[in-house]
């Protein structure tokens, strides 16, 4: 401890450095060898490139369809994230300001159901979601979206509103505004610090779901970024030149929305673990 | 005087015939007023709440219903077969056994290597590095990453990189066929989850690390504590709360673990590797086992949910003692 920069937190920063540098050491080899020939990548794994070509990203760009499948992500993370927020906030702030037995019991009910494992209900959901005509189509997959993760964002929007005193309200409720329009107004700019947690928390976990998206989606032109990366590597098992580029480019949006929100991210995730 | 009291008599009538009209009319407002809050309720609480009915608590009330019937998911015929779905998976479906078994080992693994991986980590990077922000970047970006991108990631780290590295240092460890043998396939799967969580481990013991207070240490420094005594006696005691999450976050990551069992393993080899949810997906959606996957479904759900009751019933506990 103590504030001085001493030999021994010298020593301290040295392993800490080396810690870091492992921990790096995968990344290394995926950008090193996205970056060489086939031939080469196969003769010379730990070298760096002999030469910098891009031509591995060129041609998993194409055969992935990178464009087509990155909007699909784009469009369901962004629109998964507006819906989730909408009426999780509306429904929480409800909760909250009903003091009646029928408001603890669908807030418990919405915890409650954050045990469930997705594995338990993956497959009755399929037959639900299929009679319903919501398989296939990124409607379906936002309405599912909604479905599972109001139970983590109703929770943490109904933490935040119970600090938010009632006087405010009732100021503009007197002043003749209507419900709706006392939340929209009001309350809502005051939740955005809590907005902020639950759209890094929802975004990172839509944006990177898997097995949902891969039972809901089975139009290849409907594939997101998880689903094109999971087929390919199917299909090219081996080809590590075009795989190690697709992993690339699937890495690259998430590592440029973490340097853009670092500090979001990580305060959102501390203040979001201690439930 | 008689006809002053006359006039308050009226004028008391009539105060409490106004009064009778008010209240009426206040009835009607109420009821009114019932009906419109409760219209707002459902205007404000209904979206989510029928999504929620509609992908979480039907499918999740009708698997338990199929976890006691045969239904194959192909053609249309459901019939109720009772308890015989968990008799054969205790009795006869090794593969079953086996998966538990091997999550239960993995979990163990896993949470310890967690923990102690994030608690150092965390420890370093609340000391007065220069490089302190640079560190926790680093530590922390695994995490962002979905596992089944590091799966395919470290797949070929283990299969290229290793052997690789084994070549150029002859360290005989990274020549072992990694993802071919089905103790370090097992072990394969540990590192890499210890790599993705030990990160977000971290951030949650540095909040609670920068929350202990200097004065203390301070104090015991001054009173000739060592560094160990000082760790063990100050630190430690006032993490306990953040551990007791992380125990029971990493507890839950493990047991639920998927997404890296799929992609770098698939289970293999032979399906040593096979985790419990693996297993489910596979007999939902490739052996077509429809109930036999809801009756190993309803398994995986009542040791998860008896873990987070554990936990919330700890926590809790420990709330009222502190």
């Amino acid at each position: 401890m103590g504030n001085r920069y001493t030999g021994r937190t010298f020593i301290i920063e040295i392993m800490a450095i080396v810690l870091g540098l492992v921990f790096l050491v995968p990344f290394y080899y995926l950008v090193s060898n996205s970056l060489k020939p086939f031939a080469e990548i196969l003769s010379n794994t730990s070298a760096l490139p002999s030469v910098l070509q891009f031509q591995n990203y060129i041609n998993a760009y194409h055969q992935m369809n990178f464009l087509k499948v990155f909007s699909n992500s784009l469009l369901i993370t962004v629109v998964s994230n507006i819906v989730l927020v909408f009426f999780c906030s509306m429904a929480a702030y409800m909760l909250v300001r009903t003091k009646k037995k029928i408001s603890n019991i669908i807030f418990m009910m919405f915890v409650a159901a954050m045990v469930i494992p997705f594995q338990s209900i993956m497959i009755p959901l399929v037959k639900v979601t299929g009679s319903l005509g919501m398989l296939n189509s990124v409607w379906g997959l936002v309405i599912m979206y909604l479905g599972f993760g109001s139970g983590m964002t109703i929770f943490l929007y109904h933490g935040f509103i119970k600090g938010i005193p009632v006087e405010l309200e009732e100021a503009a409720i007197i002043d003749g505004c209507s419900r709706l329009g006392v939340f929209w107004r009001i309350v809502f700019p005051l939740l955005k610090p809590i907005t902020v947690t639950v759209v890094i928390l929802n975004s990172l976990w839509i944006w990177n779901d898997f097995l949902l998206p891969s039972l809901v989606l089975q139009d290849p032109e409907l594939r997101t970024i998880p689903l094109a990366t999971f087929f390919f590597f199917g299909q090219y098992t081996k080809q590590w030149d075009l795989a190690l580029a697709a992993l690339m480019l699937s890495i690259i949006p998430l590592l440029i929305f973490f340097f853009a929100m670092q500090k979001h991210i990580v305060k959102g995730i501390t203040s979001g673990s201690i439930k | 005087m008689n006809s002053h009291s006359k006039l308050q008599d009226i004028e008391v009538g009539s105060l409490g015939k106004q009064k009778m009209l008010k209240e009426k009319s206040l009835f009607n407002i109420k009821s009114q007023k019932n009906l419109k809050s409760l219209g707002l309720f459902a205007l404000f609480v209904g979206p989510a709440l029928l999504a929620f009915t509609i992908i979480v608590l039907i499918p999740f009330f009708t698997g338990v219903y199929y976890a006691f019937t045969d239904w194959n998911g192909v053609n249309g015929t459901i019939n109720w077969v009772g308890l015989d779905n968990f008799k054969y998976l205790f009795t006869d479906d090794k593969q079953f056994q086996q998966s538990f078994w091997i999550t239960t080992k993995y979990t163990a693994v896993a949470i310890i290597l967690t923990n102690i991986v994030g608690f150092i980590l965390s420890l370093l990077v609340t000391k007065m590095l220069k490089t302190r922000n640079m560190l926790r970047t680093v530590f922390f970006m695994p995490n962002l990453i979905g596992g089944l991108l590091l799966g395919f990631v470290w797949q070929f780290i283990f299969v290229k990189g290793f052997a690789s590295i084994g070549q150029i240092t002859g360290i005989s460890l990274f020549e072992l066929p990694w993802l071919g043998d089905a103790k370090t396939a097992f072990w394969g799967i540990v590192i890499v989850s210890v790599w993705q969580g030990a990160g977000y481990i971290m951030l949650i013991y540095t909040a609670a690390l920068q929350n202990v207070p200097q004065e203390l240490i301070e104090a015991a420094k001054i009173d000739g504590a060592n560094r160990w005594q000082i760790l063990r006696h100050i630190t430690m005691p006032m993490v306990a709360p953040a551990v007791t999450v992380c125990l029971f976050l990493t507890i839950s990551w493990s047991f639920k673990v998927f997404d890296v069992n799929l992609s770098l393993t698939n289970g293999g080899p032979f399906k040593s590797t096979e985790m419990l949810a693996l297993n489910i997906y596979t007999e939902a959606f490739v052996n077509n086992r429809y109930g036999l996957g809801e009756a190993k479904a309803l398994i995986f759900f009542l040791v998860v949910a008896a873990i987070t009751i554990i936990q919330v019933t700890y926590t809790k506990k420990k709330e009222v003692e502190s």
